[in-house]
């Protein structure tokens, strides 16, 4: 399904990734770790068309990512859910409305709407918090939110990167077992990381990224920071 | 406030121009119709040589007509000109004979051609007959008045497009600020797959009304203008009725004025969310 072919991504004479091939494929759940500036981000953006690769080749599914104009691109997105550490979430809107909002820019039924945003605040436990604003919830309740919205729209794949970033280890714990929820459910999940206490505990695939490169690739991998 | 302010300015600038060059082509339309050629004859000049002149003129391509107006019918027109000025008409009947010459009025096709037939004029040897011709001052001042108009307009032109390009900067900076101040909320909508025309959508209305505001301010500014300085207009120019001919096309106008201040301000608004919805 998620394809990078020797990717190489330049930013100003920097290498942030260097040769990177890997491929993902339905319902997996991998972790994409590395310390901070190893290129994880930098996926994640290579992937939604945020960049265009330097060097090599991003497929998702029949996008060729790369290639895509700007155009295109949203319609790429609506198949791509995305978690990030500052939650990203419109403040002047409550927590029924940031969910919805993805639904509504893609021009869905009001009817559709809210019958997804219900099902789907009901799967991260905000049912009864759905008219709050989001100044009112706390940071794991945010990222519920964050989450919330990123699969209302029913994607092929979610990106959470570093979801965790921002939270207590309780909260994170409660989010890493929200996502793995979701994978079950047959969502696929990729999630970049640098701790390594969260990626270890999960047991799933592990890609470790150093300087740009990809130095270990594993199934039921550790990461362990040297 | 700034932009609406810059956007109104532009606008009744390029208003006044589309009203000057009405009045302008007026005025020069209304000059032009009172230009003729005369050519007045010496008094001892032959009736029959004058008529000839005048058939010769005729079967030029580039006259329209020619008027003669004989010395008895020239003595007429003075007399019933100053027919309540005693003094006048008392000393031509004391002269005992008529002092005044026979005279062709000579009205062409095209103003353009009266050139071509004061050349006629010049040379056909008819300085025997001929005491002189008249176009040559009224050329001068017609080519002025013409010249005056052209470098107006030009002028206001220039104007116009100089304001255009402040207004769109204007609309641009103030739309530039909207969108940083959103920009987290572009930001989301991008990432959730919202498309380009759902992003500028808010932000090309927002150019949208700043035109369409501008430009009804602007004709509440025009429109009292215009009554005000229409009377003053009718004495120097008689066929101009400018608050007549502004109600007669207030529509045409105002359309004019809105294509006008819509395209700055959706240009402005393009312009200025291009750069976010590059990547």
């Amino acid at each position: 399904m998620i394809n990078f072919q020797d990717v190489s991504n330049n930013y100003n004479g920097y290498q942030a990734l260097i040769n990177v091939t890997f491929k993902i494929v339905p319902q997996e759940f991998v972790s994409i770790v590395g310390r901070s500036g190893a290129g994880k981000s930098t996926i994640v953006k290579l992937l939604i068309g945020e960049e265009k690769p330097t060097n090599g080749r991003v497929t998702f599914g029949h996008y060729d990512v790369g290639k895509l104009k700007s155009g295109q691109l949203p319609q790429l997105r609506r198949h791509i859910g995305t978690i990030f550490q500052d939650f990203k979430l419109l403040p002047t809107k409550n927590v029924y409305e940031n969910v919805a909002f993805a639904l509504e820019v893609a021009g869905k039924p009001e009817k559709e709407i809210s019958d997804f945003v219900r099902e789907v605040l009901d799967l991260v436990d905000l049912g009864s918090k759905s008219k709050n604003f989001i100044r009112e919830l706390s940071g794991g309740e945010k990222q519920r939110v964050a989450i919330a919205r990123a699969m209302v729209n029913r994607p092929d794949v979610v990106v959470a990167d570093e979801p965790t970033g921002n939270l207590d280890p309780f909260n994170a714990s409660a989010i890493i077992n929200l996502l793995t929820k979701i994978n079950e459910l047959g969502t696929t999940i990729i999630l970049t990381s640098h701790n390594k206490d969260i990626v270890n505990q999960m047991g799933r695939r592990v890609i470790i990224l150093e300087n740009g490169r990809i130095v270990s690739d594993e199934e039921k991998g550790k990461y362990s920071v040297l | 406030m700034a932009t609406l302010t810059v956007m109104l300015l532009a606008l009744i600038v390029f208003s006044s121009l589309i009203i000057f060059n009405v009045v302008a082509t007026s005025a020069l339309d209304s000059i032009q119709e009172k230009i003729d050629i005369s050519v007045y004859f010496k008094t001892n000049a032959p009736e029959d040589e004058v008529l000839r002149i005048k058939r010769s003129l005729e079967e030029l391509e580039e006259v329209k007509s020619v008027e003669y107006i004989s010395r008895d019918k020239a003595l007429e027109m003075f007399k019933e000109r100053h027919l309540e000025d005693a003094t006048i008409t008392q000393a031509v009947d004391e002269l005992g004979e008529n002092p005044l010459s026979a005279s062709l009025n000579i009205k062409a096709d095209d103003p353009s051609k009266y050139s071509l037939i004061a050349s006629y004029l010049e040379h056909n040897t008819l300085d025997e007959y001929v005491e002189k011709v008249s176009y040559a001052q009224n050329q001068v001042v017609i080519d002025r008045l013409a010249s005056i108009i052209n470098i107006s307009r030009r002028a206001g032109l220039f104007l116009t497009i100089i304001l255009a390009i402040v207004a769109i900067l204007v609309v641009f900076n103030t739309i530039l600020l909207a969108i940083y101040s959103n920009r987290e909320g572009i930001e989301i909508m991008r990432l959730v797959g919202a498309s380009n025309m759902f992003i500028r959508g808010p932000y090309i209305v927002e150019g949208l009304i700043y035109g369409i505001v501008s430009a009804i301010l602007s004709m509440a500014v025009i429109l009292p203008v215009i009554y005000f300085i229409s009377p003053y207009l009718k004495v120097f120019i008689p066929s101009m009725d400018l608050a007549g001919y502004f109600m007669d096309n207030i529509f045409t106008l105002f359309s004019y004025q809105l294509l006008f201040g819509v395209g700055i301000g959706i240009i402005s608004s393009l312009i200025a969310i291009r750069r976010y919805l590059k990547a």
